[in-house]
């Protein structure tokens, strides 16, 4: 039984790993979105993903968990190499990519008819957990990692959208890492919320790369520069420059590069 | 002098606009005073048998007007069968294609699929009872019927004899191919309402398709779904010709689906102009006065249903 | 990750799971599209012998006997139509102005709701009511009392779709129409009007392709006649009428005309929805 349940996929190494961008293009139907990618995120870091609207930042970090592809007509190429396995191989079931890369969304999307519990517990039931008090350890886990069981231990089962804004977006976080992700995707995730919210996401976001690998898309620089260890600079659906974050923000190499973080287009 | 012009011109407008206005009200109560009298004539319609046989007219099973004896009960009796049986087909296949059209269906196939499906809600019914009078009930009397006879005998519903293939069954069949564009199209718009963000939480938690739809869709567009389903029942109940045609008007209750059957809506279109009694018609006029009251239960829970878009309610721990 | 541990027994049987509902899904499709195609085609087969011009041009046949056509249906049909278009036409056009233009929200929205009720009625009930409001004052049947009893399921879909189609109308034009110092009425008829109208008028469409092909609500209102008339104070006939007496009678030459008529009105519903969604089509696009 205990090998079955390894087999459920609950017992993935915790450990963080870097992920390997090979060469990556993503279309909408025959508009080339991503020309070229070829990146490597490093483990237990924040990577900051910058560029004009529009730049394919979003585009980018939905293609580390297939979810590029949901949309009708979009389609890639390439390689994205997450520990040592290529997810764009054949044979390769997104369903399980996205159960080890979590993912996070620019606004907070709970499940309404669900429980702040419940909503945590969704990805564990999705697959596969089914004992009571395996999945109550993995929610308060999920939810104090997450800075949020302090100010939800009481109303567990209220409605995950009778929380603030900021709150839900940390529910959906402590959602996305009850799955115990080897990666965590933030796509804009501060966006919809106020100076306050934002801050405590931005110090979450800090806190989980020591477990997690963290890409970040963001629109505010400010942030990047805060939070990212790492910052890549996207234009036109290119890679731009890839480097540490100071060096993005004080001595970057590209013209283009020192043109939008010195608030010069975009 | 100036000041009087405008005056004047501002006068004058002031007074197309309530004539306007009025003119529009006017025909807004007109809506609302055919609702009043068709109850108005309904009621005083089948006073007579209001008076004369009371609530009792709904329980007694017993129906014979040219001898006096009017029980409604088989009528009732055969409408929430034959409904029931047309919603337990129609509600999955509904739910069915319109999940098929939201989530799976190719682009290019969405229009084309909806279009036929809608379809089916344009024909008239009397065409729909044609077809199961003439193809339907015959091919259910020749191969369905008796196969189930055969192998669920065992269960009361499809207990034999096989008959004409005129019944319960065949009406239900019918009404469930009624009933299936109402549903369909009021779920799948409900099933579109709900925001992508939802579909994709589901995702990237890494759910199948048919695992996105059970976790965030269905749950989310619940209420319209529900709302399409009543607005379903409420159609069910109140057809008339497709029914009547394949119903075989016999007033009894008996529990095998086989069996005529007769429903409320068919005996009125059946025999109300040849109800020769001041009384036989009036009873028809109670029948028809039931059904208007169930039918408007039924549809104003649908449009409560319907309207409440903000439905959060405390899910407590739902498994 | 190593590809050995991936998780291949779990998630198969939950993409198994996620195949076998794609395969009921479109089962589903095929349960509601197969009987439609059969019914048309049926309709098709068994009517299309008795389109011919003794059709159109002839009145109904005695029982038993051959030839004739359905000209005094068709003809009762379209007198019907008429007094329900003049009838639920205007009342549905400015009720839905009233509910979009003047309506306070709460009195827009009882407005609606007493709409729904109305779309709610039973075909058949309508009929049983118009019998007892008109043909009974009336003393006897009467192709008026058809057209009655068909406007007034008419104007619910006619109610809605003035309604949405002017909400669709932007304020922009009417503040526009406002600001140049015209009065609401005018705003309304010369500015919202005209730019609802393709959605009205899908709308009528739509009402008319609903009530073309019912039968019960004229049962006891027009009745039906065998012979032609004109005279909207008579009893008159319908094609669904006429379709629903000769379909179970015995006679070959009835059972005939009653699959051509089935296959002229199924020929119209579909002209009219096919219509009215290009129409839609084309405002959604504009």
């Amino acid at each position: 039984m205990g090998a079955l349940r390894a087999a459920d996929g609950f017992s993935v190494s915790r450990e963080s790993v870097a992920v390997e961008v090979k060469d990556l293009h993503a279309f909408y139907g025959r508009q080339e979105a991503l020309k070229g990618v070829t990146m490597m995120l490093p483990a237990n870091a924040v990577t900051a993903i910058i560029g004009p609207s529009g730049c394919g930042k979003s585009t980018f970090i939905r293609c580390l968990n297939r979810m590029h592809e949901e949309v009708e007509g979009a389609s890639v190429q390439g390689a994205v190499i997450i520990g040592e396995a290529n997810i764009y191989a054949p044979g390769v079931d997104p369903v399980e990519v996205r159960r080890r890369v979590g993912m996070v969304f620019q606004r907070p999307n709970p499940f309404p008819h669900l429980s702040v519990f419940e909503n945590v517990a969704a990805g564990l039931r999705l697959n596969g957990m089914h004992s009571r008090s395996e999945i109550a350890d993995r929610v308060e886990e999920a939810l104090r990692l997450a800075a949020l069981w302090d100010e939800v231990r009481d109303r567990l089962s209220a409605p995950g959208t009778s929380l603030s804004g900021g709150q839900q977006q940390r529910l959906c976080i402590a959602r996305a890492i009850a799955l115990q992700p080897q990666v965590l995707l933030m796509d804009e995730p501060a966006s919809a919320l106020d100076p306050v919210a934002t801050s405590r996401i931005e110090e979450l976001a800090v806190s989980l790369k020591s477990v997690y690998t963290i890409v970040i898309v963001t629109h505010n620089m400010q942030q990047a520069a805060r939070i990212a260890d790492k910052t890549a600079f996207f234009w036109l659906g290119e890679l731009v420059e890839f480097d540490d974050t100071d060096t993005i923000f004080t001595l970057p190499k590209d013209k283009r590069t020192e043109d939008y973080v010195r608030g010069r287009m975009g | 002098m100036s000041a009087v012009q405008p005056t004047l011109r501002r006068r004058h407008l002031r007074l197309g606009d309530p004539i306007f206005f009025g003119f529009c009200a006017l025909f807004g109560a007109v809506i609302l005073a055919v609702v009043i009298a068709i109850l108005i004539s309904l009621i005083s319609g089948s006073w007579e048998a209001l008076k004369n046989l009371g609530l009792s007219f709904f329980t007694g099973s017993d129906w014979a007007p040219l001898e006096g004896r009017m029980g409604a009960w088989p009528m009732l009796y055969g409408t929430l069968v034959s409904s029931l049986i047309g919603m337990v087909i129609a509600v999955p296949v509904s739910l069915g294609i319109a999940i098929f059209l939201v989530e799976w269906a190719p682009h290019w196939l969405r229009e084309p699929i909806g279009f036929l499906v809608e379809l089916l809600a344009a024909i008239p019914s009397i065409i729909f009872g044609m077809w199961g009078m003439l193809v339907l009930a015959p091919l259910l009397q020749q191969h369905t019927e008796p196969w189930l006879a055969d192998h669920l005998g065992f269960l009361p519903i499809f207990s034999g004899p096989v008959l004409a293939g005129t019944g319960l069954l065949t009406a239900g069949l019918i009404l469930a191919l009624m009933v299936i564009p109402i549903v369909t199209s009021i779920a799948r718009d409900a099933m579109r309402a709900v925001p992508v963000s939802q579909r994709e939480a589901a995702l990237a938690l890494g759910a199948t398709r048919w695992e996105s739809v059970r976790l965030a869709i269905l749950p989310y567009a619940r209420s319209g779904i529900f709302g399409g389903i009543i607005l379903g029942l409420g159609r069910a109940l109140g057809e008339t010709m497709a029914v009547a045609l394949v119903i075989g008007t016999t007033p009894q209750v008996k529990a095998s689906l086989f069996q005529p059957a007769y429903t409320m809506s068919s005996v009125i279109a059946n025999e109300f102009s040849e109800a020769t009694t001041d009384l036989y018609r009036s009873a028809l006029m109670e029948i028809g006065l039931g059904l208007f009251v169930v039918t408007l239960l039924v549809n104003v829970v649908a449009r409560v249903l319907l309207r409440s878009v903000n439905h959060r309610a405390p899910a407590g721990t739902t498994t | 990750m190593n590809a050995e541990r991936r998780p291949r027994g779990h998630v198969g049987a939950r993409r198994r799971r996620d195949k076998t509902m794609l395969v009921l899904c479109i089962l589903a499709v095929i349960v509601a599209v197969v009987p439609l195609l059969f019914i048309l085609g049926y309709t098709i087969v068994k009517g299309l012998p008795a389109l011919d011009l003794r059709f159109f041009m002839m009145d109904q046949p005695p029982a038993g006997a051959s030839g004739g056509g359905l000209r005094n249906a068709i003809v009762g049909t379209l007198f019907t139509l008429v007094i329900a278009l003049v009838f639920g036409v205007p009342t549905g056009i400015l009720a839905g102005t009233f509910a979009s233009e003047f309506g306070k929200p709460k009195l827009a929205e009882s407005l609606r709701f007493v709409n729904d009720v109305l779309a709610g009625v039973p075909s058949i009930v309508i009929g049983l009511a118009v019998y007892g409001i008109v043909v009974a004052s009336m003393g006897h049947y009467s192709g008026l009392a058809g057209g009655i009893a068909l406007g007034m399921l008419m104007i619910p879909t006619v109610t809605t779709t003035t309604h949405e189609m002017m909400k669709l109308v932007p304020d922009a034009l009417r503040e526009g129409a406002l600001a140049l110092g015209a009065p609401r009425w005018r705003m309304i008829t010369s500015i919202v009007f005209p730019s609802a109208l393709r959605g009205i008028l899908t709308g009528i469409m739509l009402a008319v392709a609903r009530v073309i092909g019912e039968t019960a609500p004229l049962l006891f209102t027009s009745f039906g006649n065998t012979h032609l008339t004109f005279n909207i104070t008579q009893p008159m006939d319908a094609l669904p009428l006429r379709i629903f007496i000769f379909v179970a009678s015995p006679y070959n030459r009835w059972q005939t005309l009653a699959w051509g008529g089935a296959l002229f009105l199924v020929v119209i519903v579909l002209i009219l929805n096919i219509v009215a969604r290009l129409l839609g089509r084309k405002r959604a696009r504009d």
